[in-house]
């Protein structure tokens, strides 16, 4: 008899179903690599070419055809006239030909030296176009019955033209310019610095709102759940929305916040919230702590929901103030979530493009990292140093998500 | 700090702080309906507030000191000195009193419930201090959500000619009838809206779609099945979705610019699940570790496939899960903005973010603006309201989106 034993390798079972099990998860894998690791890598890789927002395009030859001359009776000269040009200003296009279907009716007479006629097919071998250089290929046609019978439009049959440009995108060229232009100077510090703020302010602020909102709703009465859902409201809405809403609300000229302040004589005259130094930044931290505070205060309430009651009477027996209850009992068993949602909405105040983006367009000292690279790649049309930008937010990210899954193996907790 | 604990100074401290609260909130709130001015008077919110929480605490009899501070709040303003200072008619001011003493006589009493006039407990106090606390913290989450919508609402009611001349005044001149609803009627008309609301409906809808039909088998290999590398995975999965949508939407502009994807709905419905199957994957995983594996081994014992399994068995019980997984992922795709404001440039394709973001010029009146703001507000609200119990599964177990 023999004993069992377990069994060393991986058996057939335990093979079908990993296979079942990334069977499932190819559809996700694949769509997850086409449109977040392979755009990633190209951001690394555009951060280090010269890419401006023009090249997007490629330079092409553009071609136009036209019959000249009158083409009235029988016999009549004109002539097929085919321009050509580089749509670029910097960029050659080599090897330009043209191909055309000389229409019905008209006769070619003595061509261009650098066409070839077979048939009635056209071919001409333009050679290389210079930067913004044009020119123009005729060919002397006479017109016969058939064409005053049935003239042709020219476009019907439209003429081919190709040519090869270098696609920046691709080629082997690689600068350090972009880096080297957007950690120039001291805007880039600047930038730094305010986003660590708006980052690091717009995290705590909106935690500590959160905390004292789930504190007050963590006890039952009447119109809780109204009360609950209308404190979601700033996070449910669209950005697009509430953050208007604010530009209107603050406007200088016409804002209902400024009238307010002017008529209460807090203020003499009106704030131009939005458009002043300091205080656009306080305003748009501000705005952040406003629509993300609901989602602080779900976690924190759901945790708080589940606390243990009977805790709370035995430090009431032994005496405990409320406030004492609350710094040694309830902050403790808040810690961990604290924490963790604390690393991961600094992550995503860090990543928040949005609501600056609409707020101010990131000027007025609010520009930070995400907004700079909007700015770098449109604004300055340098897609490049966009990209560059890119790669910091990315080296950043990955600093940050170290130390959250450091954390999260520690705390278990979402 | 100690002489705080003595009735007869917190008792006012905190009548001063309550009754300043209420004063502003009042200022504010009939500001905003009359649209005459309002403003809190600090050296009335002072006497009075000081006064009616040393009242309560000195004399039981409520109605002794509810006449009292009756006559002092209706009397106060006619001499230009009540907490709320006004120039606004006779009843708005009435009211003002009226509205003023009985948020501070009432919630005072209940604030200073059980505190003696002379020295109180640790206990006593901090009772008093926290219930100052929650009824100030109700009040101030209350205002600072409803204005900035209120303000949104109104605004839309309005003609810009009214709102230059008195940015405070949102009374409704109700005797135009439907004529308050212009800015809708011209949105939907001139400016296509009503197309705009149909392309973010179903784009949201394709999406959700898409997404659970990419994350539900997703999840459950992650939840279920033993393979190698399924820790890496779901670490993976929560790394992806920390990344900034900017990063990946500048390389998704080039490639959709180069392949002709750009200004198309469809490039929209192809890039919104992807940005949104992470989250999804990342929820539903969480729900299926928790439902019961027995279930599942008696359906695969009795000659159903892992397929089987999933559809009959797994799926039906997690239908909770997926109705808020749903409702989250549509609330993303519903409120998106980057990309739609990158992607699409013709306003036939626009969808209804992207068509509120084009009302934000000079030319556009801004009752356009936020009458557009409302109309995109309004769905997801309705929706929000409806499913509210799983909506806020939805958001806590998605947590980390932003």
């Amino acid at each position: 008899m023999t004993t069992a034993v377990p069994p060393k390798r991986r058996g057939p079972l335990a093979k079908r179903e990993a296979r079942l099990a990334w069977g499932l998860l190819a559809p996700t894998i694949i769509a997850v690599a086409l449109v977040v690791v392979l755009p990633l890598l190209s951001v690394f890789w555009i951060s280090f070419k010269p890419v401006g927002l023009a090249d997007l395009r490629p330079p092409q030859a553009v071609l136009r055809e036209a019959l000249r001359g009158d083409a009235e009776a029988v016999g009549d000269e004109a002539e097929l006239q085919y321009r050509y040009r580089n749509s670029s200003r910097d960029v050659a296009i080599s090897g330009v030909r043209i191909s055309d279907e000389i229409p019905a009716g008209l006769e070619a007479g003595e061509i261009d030296p650098r066409c070839t006629l077979e048939g009635r097919q056209l071919s001409c071998d333009l050679g290389d176009l210079e930067p913004g250089g044009r020119g123009a290929v005729e060919i002397p046609v006479t017109v016969a019955q058939g064409y005053l019978d049935a003239p042709v439009d020219l476009d019907a049959v439209p003429a081919g033209v190709s040519g090869s440009a270098p696609n920046i995108l691709t080629n082997a060229e690689f600068t350090l310019e972009n880096f080297a232009r957007i950690f120039d100077g001291d805007e880039f510090w600047g930038v730094i610095g305010v986003t660590f703020f708006y980052t690091f302010f717009g995290t705590v602020g909106a935690l500590v709102m959160g905390l004292f909102a789930a504190m007050l709703l963590n006890q039952s009465f009447r119109g809780q759940g109204i009360l609950r859902g209308l404190y979601l409201f700033p996070y449910v809405a669209p950005v697009i929305a509430v953050a208007f809403t604010w530009i209107i609300l603050f406007d200088p000229y016409s804002g209902s916040a400024n009238a307010l302040l002017i008529q209460m004589g807090v203020s003499e005259s009106a704030i131009n919230f939005f458009g002043q130094r300091p205080l656009a930044l306080i305003m748009v931290t501000v705005f952040e702590i406003w629509r993300y505070f609901p989602l602080s205060f779900l976690f924190i309430l759901a945790r708080m929901q589940s606390m243990d009651g009977d805790m709370y009477e035995a430090a009431d027996m032994d005496g405990a103030s409320p406030f004492q209850q609350f710094w040694y009992l309830s902050l403790p068993q808040l810690l961990g979530i604290l924490s963790v949602l604390f690393l991961l909405r600094f992550i995503w105040t860090f990543n928040k493009f949005d609501d600056i983006f609409l707020l101010t367009g990131g000027n007025a000292g609010t520009r930070v990292l995400t907004v700079n690279v909007y700015e770098q790649a449109f604004a300055v049309s340098n897609i490049g140093a966009g990209a560059a930008v890119a790669v910091v937010i990315f080296c950043c990210l990955l600093v940050f998500s170290a130390f959250f899954f450091r954390f999260m193996s520690r705390e278990e907790g979402l | 700090m100690k002489a705080v604990r003595f009735g007869y100074v917190a008792g006012p401290v905190i009548g001063v702080l309550w009754t300043f609260t209420v004063a502003v909130v009042v200022c504010v709130a009939m500001s905003f309906l009359t649209g005459a001015g309002f403003r809190p008077g600090a050296s009335g919110a002072l006497v009075y507030g000081a006064a009616l929480g040393a009242g309560i605490l000195a004399l039981a009899n409520l109605w002794t000191v509810g006449v009292a501070a009756l006559a002092a709040a209706l009397v106060a303003p006619w001499l230009g000195l009540g907490p709320v200072v006004s120039e606004a008619g006779r009843v708005a001011v009435v009211v003002a009193a009226v509205i003023l003493w009985a948020a501070t006589l009432f919630p005072l009493r209940r604030m200073l419930a059980g505190h003696p006039w002379g020295r109180a407990t640790r206990h006593e106090f901090e009772a008093s201090v926290i219930r100052f606390l929650t009824g100030f913290g109700y009040v101030f989450f209350t205002v600072i959500v409803v204005i900035p919508f209120y303000v949104m609402v109104m605004t839309s009611l309005k003609n810009q000619s009214q709102l230059v001349q008195n940015p405070l005044d949102f009374s409704l001149d109700l005797s135009q009838g439907w004529g308050l609803f212009r800015s809708y009627v011209e949105l939907f008309a001139q400016f296509n809206f009503g197309s705009y609301l149909w392309t973010s409906f179903y784009v949201s809808v394709l999406t959700v779609l898409i997404t659970l039909l990419f994350s539900i088998p997703g999840a459950y290999a992650v939840a279920r099945l033993r393979f190698r590398g399924a820790a890496a995975f779901s670490r993976s999965i929560l790394l992806i979705y920390m990344v900034p949508m900017i990063v990946l939407a500048l390389p998704i502009y080039i490639a959709f610019s180069m392949t002709g994807l750009r200004n198309t709905v469809f490039g929209i419905v192809i890039i919104y699940p992807v940005t949104t199957i992470p989250v999804a994957l990342y929820m539903l995983q969480g729900y299926f570790r928790g439902l019961p594996a027995e279930v599942e081994e008696a359906g695969l014992m009795d000659g159903l496939t892992r397929l089987g399994v999933i559809w009959k068995i797994t799926l039906p019980l997690s239908l909770p899960a997926l109705a808020s997984v749903s409702l989250y992922v549509f609330m993303i795709a519903w409120n998106e903005f980057l990309l739609a404001f990158m992607l699409l440039d013709d306003p036939s394709k626009f969808t209804l973010t992207r068509g509120v973001a084009m009302l934000n010029s000079s030319e556009i009146p801004r009752q356009h603006l936020m009458a557009g703001s409302v109309i995109a507000t309004v769905p997801i609200m309705a929706l929000f309201l409806g499913l509210e119990r799983f909506m806020t599964r939805g958001l806590t177990a998605g947590s980390v989106k932003g």
